[in-house]
Formats: structure tokens, sequence, C-alpha cells
């Protein structure tokens, strides 16, 4: 069982597979990095659209990006807002800005103690989180902080 | 060509609304409620009600416009409009949309209006039960960033802390609200004030800008304001509030999905107060009262800032209680109490209150308020605002 060293108990919403994001879920399954990217001008994109809003080309491929980044911004919620959370206590959301990625942004937990000091820029890497349990399987992206 | 404006074309002739409740405390359905705040708003506009021939409202109001039609016995329905967008990013929209069906001749009597039962549908800040996140929500519910104090909390954050602005800026703004709230005899928070013990001792719904009293009540009512052409305003029994700027939408991207906006740590109101400035020909100097929508008192912030009102270098010394308190303050803010403290009807409370400003009614009157700002939910896209003034200032 992987749920005791989850970020957030059982119970949350599981991510929902579509065909305009299912490379992405694919990706994180076989822990990589995967986000959009126009065939036609090279732009990365995220999150996932059917359009790529630099030339409107309707060619998205999929490209790996380094896992690493850096906090944009943090937040620390203590109300539960799902059933799930319930007595949890507050966890860290994190907002990650990947500098190798052409500076696209993604939402995941940070991997830190419920009163750990967060500090603006300070670099992370990710942290595949596997929930091999949920049918169908999945697999989400936390961070933790680099050194 | 003539100029394309809407600025002094269209005035709101009437104000209404029903008694606010505290959540779930309504006796009356949401859709009754439409209807006393509609015919409130007639009646003060000294306007038969069989006269409206248009509705505008926002948010996915559920009292829609043809119920409303058949239910009051409107003789002829010429415009129904709904504005995109959750919550009240769209009440200066909905105003300015009925001003423009007036202006333009698509309708002559217009009621923008917003009714909500909250105790009647779905809790604020709990998630829905479905097991499955889809679409943006996929690469945010997970993690557990589902509800509107935790969408913006991202951006709060990142802007407070660009700008080094204390968390006591966002408390001053709240103790403004409760403090024109105890005068106020439609405020659902009369009687309730909150000094700052209070506030600090208040329990964190998000850290670090985000205790209780940063947020926004949920309440059960309805209000409604009557817009029609100019001219028509003038012989009926108010003195007009004249719409002299409105503005809608969004900078570049500013929906962009899962928090990847260029511009991020926004409001969205950059390019909207632009437009909105340049409607009315005048600049933030001229306001005289500011009534800004506080879903949570950061997006206030965030709103004063991008309309120039407050300098984020100022914003801790300017955003102190006395600069907010009507009618001494160099800034009166929220002068009925607003969403925090009056009632949380999506902003429409607060078209009112600017209303009563501009008329010398208000309950905490600023002397010889002569223009007022109403700018709507920020942080949601799209956001809308509006500039509203006596008939000195066209």
């Amino acid at each position: 069982m992987s749920t005791t060293t989850n970020a957030l108990p059982a119970g949350m919403p599981a991510p929902g597979s579509e065909p305009l994001t299912a490379p992405y879920w694919e990706g994180t399954r076989q822990r990589r990095l995967m986000v959009q990217h126009c065939q036609g001008c090279g732009q990365l994109q995220w999150g996932p659209e059917w359009i790529c809003h630099a030339c409107h080309s309707f060619d998205l491929g999929w490209e790996e990006v380094t896992p690493r980044g850096r906090i944009y911004s943090w937040e620390r919620p203590h109300h539960p807002v799902h059933p799930a959370l319930a007595g949890h206590g507050p966890y860290t959301i994190v907002l990650v800005e990947l500098p190798d990625a052409g500076g696209i942004r993604m939402v995941g937990n940070l991997l830190c103690a419920p009163d750990a000091l967060v500090t603006i820029g300070a670099e992370v890497e990710a942290v595949f989180e596997p929930h091999d349990e949920a049918q169908p399987p999945y697999t989400l992206v936390q961070w933790r902080l680099i050194g | 060509m003539s100029e394309r404006t809407l600025r002094g074309k269209a005035a709101i002739a009437g104000i209404g609304e029903t008694t606010y409740y505290r959540h779930g405390q309504s006796p009356d359905a949401e859709f009754k409620l439409a209807l006393k705040a509609i015919l409130a708003a007639c009646e003060d506009a000294g306007v038969d009600v069989r006269e409206v021939d248009g509705f505008a409202s926002y948010g996915n109001d559920r009292s829609e416009a043809t119920r409303l039609a058949a239910a009051l016995g409107i003789r002829e329905l010429r415009f129904s409009n709904m504005h995109w967008g959750g919550g009240g990013g769209g009440v200066a929209a909905a105003v300015a949309n009925a001003a423009a069906a007036v202006h333009s001749g698509m309708a002559d009597c217009v009621i923008a209006f917003r009714s909500l039962a909250q105790g009647q549908f779905a809790r604020y800040g709990r998630a829905g039960g479905a097991s499955l996140a889809m679409g943006e929500d996929a690469f945010t519910q997970p993690y557990g960033l589902m509800s509107p104090a935790q969408r913006f909390a991202m951006k709060i954050t990142r802007f407070m802390t660009e700008h080094g602005i204390h968390h006591a800026a966002l408390r001053s703004i709240a103790m403004a609200s409760y403090h024109h709230a105890q005068t106020n005899p439609r405020a659902v928070m009369q009687g309730r004030p909150l000094d700052e013990a209070k506030y600090d001792a208040s329990r964190w719904i998000i850290e670090p800008f985000h205790r209780l009293f940063d947020c926004c009540m949920e309440n059960d009512g309805a209000g409604a304001v009557l817009v029609v052409p100019a001219e028509r305003a003038k012989d009926l029994r108010h003195r007009p509030t004249y719409l002299l700027g409105a503005a809608q939408g969004g900078h570049h991207r500013s929906a962009a999905p899962v928090h990847n906006a260029p511009d991020y740590a926004s409001a969205h109101f950059p390019t909207v107060a632009r437009n909105l400035w340049a409607m009315a020909k005048l600049s933030p100097a001229d306001v005289d009262v500011v009534q800004a929508y506080e879903n949570f008192t950061g997006g206030v912030l965030l709103g004063l800032v991008e309309h120039g009102l407050v300098k984020p270098e100022e914003a801790n010394a300017m955003l102190v209680p006395e600069n907010l308190y009507a009618p001494t303050g160099r800034m009166p803010l929220n002068t009925s109490g607003g969403n925090l403290a009056e009632c949380y009807m999506h902003g429409l409370e607060l078209v009112n209150e600017a209303v009563r400003q501009l008329r010398g009614t208000a309950c905490n009157q600023v002397k010889g308020a002569e223009v007022s700002i109403v700018i709507g939910g920020p942080m949601v896209t799209p956001v809308s605002s509006l500039i509203l003034g006596t008939e000195a200032t066209l």
C-alpha cells in the first residue's frame, strides 16, 4: 500500500484522464513529466489545450521536461474543503515554475511538515506518487525541496 | 464618427433589495426573493414594473429572465442577458449590459439583478462529491486545491510577498466593512463588531493570508437596480445616478489553465481599469467613495491596486482603518458593510450603496460624494467595474 506515504489522505478526487490530457497521465505512470509541445512553433504549453496559444497550430505533441523547478507561490489550507480532509490538518500546496520548460507552472503538494517555512524561489524536484490501488491506477506529481 | 461611449448615457433610477438573511434563514424561495427585489427597485424609481423590458444578471443566476417576465406580467421582453463567469465578477458588467441595452435602443427599462439563496443550494468551501476530477480540475483537485479561496490564495501569497504587504492591510479592509455595518440596519453583521484582537484570534482558513474574517459570508437575499436612458431618469423620483464608465474582461491569457496566466499575481483588472478610467474621463483622485467586492480581502487589495487607488509600496501605510472609515477617511471603503458584513449579494449590494452615497442617503454618508467606483468580484474571469456619478460629474 502506498497510502501511508501519500501527501493527502485516501479519498481525494482522482484525476480523470481524457483524450486531451492522457499523455500527461501516461507519462507520470512512467515517472516522466510530459507537457504539450507545439509541433508548429515549438512552444511548450501548460495546462493542456486543443490549440497552441502562440501560433494556433492544432498539431500539439508532447515532450518530456526536467522535473525540477522553483516555488512560484504557495498556500497552506486549514479548512477541510473535502470530506477526505476532515481532521487531517493543514497541508501545503505549491505552484511550481519550471525554468527549464519555458516557465510553465504546475500545482502540487510540497512534501514538508505542516508548519514548515515555505520560501518563494526555493528549488524543488518532482516526487512521483503512485496510486497503484486505484482503479484505474494513476500517479500524482508532488514536490520536495532540493538539498 | 461620434464617440463610442456609455458615459452619461444611462442612469440608475431605482434600487431595491430584500431583507438580507443569514445563510439558510430566508423564509422565501430564491425566485420570490428576486421578484421582491425587482418590485422594490421599480417602486423606488416610481416606475410600473410592467414597463420593464429587460433583465441582466450574472453568476449563472437561477432566476431566468423569461420566468421573471411571465411572473411579473411584463408586457414585452426586449432584452435578456447573462454575463459569463461565476460569483460576482459580473456585477458591474450586468449593470453595464443593461446600460448598453437602453443606450442602443434595444430596450428602454432594464433590471440588473442578483438573486441568491445560498442556504437553498450548495455550501461554499466544500467541494462536490465527484470521485473523478475532470478537465483542468484533474491538475488541482487531487492536491486539495478545489475552492475559490484556494484558487485565489495562490495569487495573494505571490503578490503580497513580492510587495512586502503585511496581513494587517487585509485586516483593515475587513474592519472597514464591519465598522460600517454597525450603523446599517440592513446589515446581517450589525451588532457584531470586529476589532483587531477578534480578527487576529480568528481561525486560519488558508495560511498565510486568509483568516476567517478575510472571507465573505454566505447569505440569502436579492438585489436589483433599474437602468433607464439618462433623459428618462431626469423625470423620475430620485436624483439620477449616471453611469460614467464601465468595463469588463481580463488581460492577456488571464484565464490560462492551471495557474499559468503570464501576469499571474493579479485580480485581472489591469486592462479593465485602463478602459474604465478612459471611458469615465476621470482618474483615481476623483473618486469620493469606493465599493470593492470582497470575496476575500486579498482580492480587494489587488483590485484597489490595479485601479490605481492604492500603490503597492504605499499599501501598508494607506490601508489602515482610519483611512477607510466614512465619513472622514481618505478613501472610504465599502460603506454599507459590503460582502463581508452587510450581505454577500454577489456585489449587487455594493451598487445599491454607491447609488445611496451619490443620492446622499447612505447610512455612512460621505459628505458631498459625487463619484463612486464599484469594483466587481476580483480574481475570477471575466471581471468588471463601474464608475457612477451625480449630475455634476457629467
